[in-house]
């Protein structure tokens, strides 16, 4: 009789398989066959020069974009995979959703929602896609407020907020659906070089505490100190990947030797 | 002056059969109009197209013609030929007519909210509908307000067209009365009267569109 540990009930499954995606706008091919395993608690930082497709594949993994082939399984589900001919199949619309209910999202943008306060646009999601009563979930999203040191704009709306203070809401905003995954999509590129430190210190105590994360982004910095792996992009290829020290101490491709030389 | 205050009782109950068209239009309007707009911007591609034409129709045929249809001509169509009385009649002609204008402004304002508000709905786990209720429709508000509130004084003043069906709203009885004392005061009158109901509507607007501000971006 085996012992039944968390590791033989289920065995190690990544908490994002992508295999083989393709995908097109048109005529450009964007991404050529891109694959991508992220573990439990795993950080992965991917970068790569624009145009690359990497925020194209972040926004595959939770069906913002859809892919024209490949397969994508989230926690072991499959959101989807290729049928006889080799094209993409989606899942059916609800599984999909109960399926990018596991991966929450950090928009380059924000994209908070202007009419509603800080506080209100934390709790609107779970008020109504997990049907939670306003008084359970109120002390949570006070709680997230309070880990990203905005308690004390709680009934402020957006447009009171600093890009810095705005993209630390979203964050907030994101956990308190409870996600097991966290995306980000450039956090940091609309913020003025001042604003930066804030949010990367979030994410950073976020990593502390073992929250998945894959993170596209143009810091350097916090990919060399807070990722477990970075993942070079370019041309919708992957071009080089390894743990994170390794990869700047000493990258092996030419594109990632002339990419990192050009930005550090 | 004693003839200006003779004037108001009967000018009073005309302003009212204006301002039941008004507020009854208002009411059916809005709802049908927001209704149009969702199905125009809907997937459903022959739907969305059945609306288009019926906008088209709505807006590229004058209003009076389209009372006079409804209250002369439609009890004749087969099928659908039913015989309303006038009031009824104008009562559907504004409301048809002002939907279609009333479902481009709504078509334009949520056609204007960043897609990034549906993707960050959409990554939240929200529903299309879920969306569009607590997410865009509460946006667009704030951003139709000033071409609603034309289109609403443009109706405060549409009304008087009633007076092709012997309806005697405001302008129908001022006429009445400067046909029967030979004085142009009964018009001056009336364009007080809807002065006045303008200046209303005008407050309410500058009102909402005070109160949307605290978000506005």
């Amino acid at each position: 009789m085996p012992v039944l540990t968390p590791e033989t009930i289920r065995p190690r499954e990544a908490m994002i398989c992508a295999q083989h995606i393709h995908k097109s706008f048109g005529a450009t091919s964007v991404l050529r066959g891109i694959s991508l395993e992220l573990q439990r608690g795993e950080v992965v930082a991917i970068i790569g020069p624009s145009g690359s497709g990497k925020s194209t594949f972040l926004r595959c993994l939770n069906h913002l974009e859809t892919i024209d082939s490949g397969r994508i399984t989230v926690e072991g589900e499959v959101l989807v995979e290729n049928d006889a001919n080799g094209q993409a199949r989606y899942v059916p619309e609800a599984k999909i959703r109960s399926i990018g209910r596991k991966m929450g999202m950090v928009f380059q943008s924000f994209n908070l929602f202007p009419h509603l306060t800080v506080l209100e646009n934390i709790i609107e999601a779970p008020m109504l896609v997990k049907k939670m009563a306003r008084a359970d979930i109120v002390p949570r999203a006070e709680q997230l407020l309070q880990k990203v040191g905005l308690l004390d704009k709680r009934d402020a709306y957006p447009n009171r907020l600093s890009g810095g203070q705005k993209q630390r809401v979203a964050i907030a905003r994101a956990l308190a659906m409870g996600p097991d995954i966290l995306l980000f999509d450039e956090p940091t590129s609309a913020l003025d070089p001042e604003l930066t430190g804030e949010v990367l210190r979030t994410m950073r105590e976020l990593a502390q505490e073992h929250m998945t994360m894959l993170v596209v982004t143009h810091e350097m910095g916090f990919a060399r100190d807070v990722a477990n792996r970075v993942i070079f992009m370019d041309k919708g290829e992957i071009v080089e990947q390894a743990p994170a020290q390794a990869f700047f101490a000493n990258p092996q491709q030419q594109r990632t030797k002339a990419f990192l030389h050009n930005t550090l | 002056m004693e003839y200006v205050i003779s004037l108001l009782g009967p000018m009073w109950s005309g302003a009212q059969v204006t301002l039941k068209l008004f507020v009854i239009t208002m009411l059916l309007s809005i709802p049908l109009g927001l209704a149009l707009a969702l199905v125009r911007i809907s997937r459903l591609r022959s739907l969305s197209a059945a609306v288009g034409a019926y906008i088209w129709l709505m807006r590229g045929t004058p209003l009076m013609l389209q009372l006079l249809f409804i209250y002369f001509a439609l009890p004749f169509v087969p099928v659908i030929g039913v015989r309303l009385p006038d009031f009824p009649s104008a009562v559907v002609a504004f409301a048809l007519n002002y939907a279609a204008y009333f479902a481009e402004i709504f078509r334009a304002g949520i056609q204007s909210i960043d897609r990034g508000q549906y993707e960050g709905a959409k990554v939240l786990g929200l529903t299309y509908g879920q969306t569009m209720r607590r997410i865009i429709l509460p946006q667009m508000w704030t951003r139709i307000l000033p071409p609603v509130s034309n289109e609403t004084i443009t109706l405060v003043k549409d009304t008087s067209l009633i007076y092709v069906l012997a309806l005697n709203d405001l302008l129908r009885v001022a006429r009445g009365v400067v046909q029967r004392d030979f004085t142009f005061t009964p018009f001056i009158v009336a364009g007080c009267f809807y002065l006045g109901m303008t200046l209303i509507l005008t407050w309410i607007f500058q009102y909402l569109e005070r109160r949307h501000a605290r978000f506005d971006a």
